[in-house]
């Protein structure tokens, strides 16, 4: 439900950023990682160049690595497989198939969430991009104000302690500071170093590292 | 043409590092430290999109009606409202401060 509503926002914002639709729902069939497209045409939008735009999209999109990691040794797919399933690998399929207590449970919850999400997210992008092209001014509907509450959203679940807080803190001055002095896309790709800062800060703290890290991932080996 | 660069960069990019995930060895990246980093990077790339959204116009820093929308987000979401319903104050509270200011 999240998901295709998120997928018609994605529609109406990167229309109204000035994609046309079939970049809109290129975005979605072939990127389909909901964070890094809003950044990429938020970027593009700002006046970022096509390189620092998809840098930011794509620094967003790292922590699926993380996600396939874990789901590899879930779904204990052949090498041959992987490829095909690497597209789904995203917040929600890792949510399902992590919360499966059998292997056979975890390929169904993952092929089935994947396959559905797919078809809904790329569906309600075209249905969000013709909207928008139907409405025509955007902005007069304040529909330029969905990219941001979306982040904010995907953000606030994310602010759990002081850590995450700090982070985000450093992040919105370094963001808006550097705005007006570094070249667009950039100030997003530097605030992005406010993680790694207040890691480093926080080992240096603790005066080693490895007792700040917090291991929130359940150990299972199945 | 810029912006299928950008397109085909994202989608490429995005792309490999689903891939790396699924092909690499268990154990290479369990290293707390980059479990850890790599929690925090989408934490500190949302705040600063979030901010640069609600406050900039192209590379000038604005307070518009964006800023009350972002705020009737925040509100929302401190109500634990669905998230249709955040996203719809945003927009909702947007549209309706730029009618009343013109």
């Amino acid at each position: 439900m999240a998901v295709g509503l998120s997928g018609f926002a994605f529609g109406v914002t990167s229309a109204g950023s000035g994609l046309t639709v079939l970049q809109t729902c290129a975005l979605s069939l072939l990127v389909f990682t909901g964070a890094s497209q809003f950044a990429l045409v938020g970027a593009l939008a700002g006046g970022g160049n096509p390189f620092t735009a998809a840098a930011g999209a794509f620094f967003l999109g790292v922590r699926n690595a993380f996600y396939g990691l874990r789901l590899s040794q879930l779904l204990a797919l052949p090498r041959a497989v992987r490829p095909f399933a690497a597209q789904w690998v995203i917040d929600e399929t890792t949510a399902v198939a992590l919360a499966q207590p059998t292997r056979r449970s975890v390929r169904i919850g993952f092929t089935v969430t994947g396959l559905t999400l797919y078809v809904l997210w790329n569906l309600t992008t075209l249905l969000g991009a013709l909207g928008a092209e139907a409405i025509g001014d955007t902005d007069a509907w304040g529909l330029d104000a969905a990219g941001p509450a979306v982040f904010l959203a995907l953000l606030a679940p994310m602010l759990r302690s002081t850590t995450e807080r700090a982070v985000a803190g450093i992040a919105v001055v370094l963001g808006l500071g550097l705005l007006p002095v570094l070249p667009a896309g950039v100030p997003v790709l530097v605030a992005a170093l406010a993680a790694p800062a207040v890691l480093w800060a926080e080992g240096r703290r603790r005066g080693r590292t490895d007792a700040g890290a917090q291991d929130d991932m359940p150990e299972e080996d199945r | 043409m810029n912006i299928w660069i950008a397109i085909g960069l994202t989608a490429v990019g995005c792309y490999a590092v689903k891939l790396v995930g699924l092909l690499i060895p268990a154990g290479a990246l369990e290293r707390p430290l980059v479990q850890r980093l790599a929690a925090l990077l989408p934490v500190a790339l949302l705040a600063a999109l979030t901010a640069q959204q609600a406050f900039a116009d192209g590379r000038e820093l604005v307070l518009d009606a964006r800023a009350a929308g972002l705020a009737a987000a925040a509100v929302a979401l401190l109500l634990r409202a669905p998230f249709l319903v955040v996203v719809a104050a945003a927009v909702l509270v947007t549209a309706g401060v730029r009618a009343l200011t013109g």
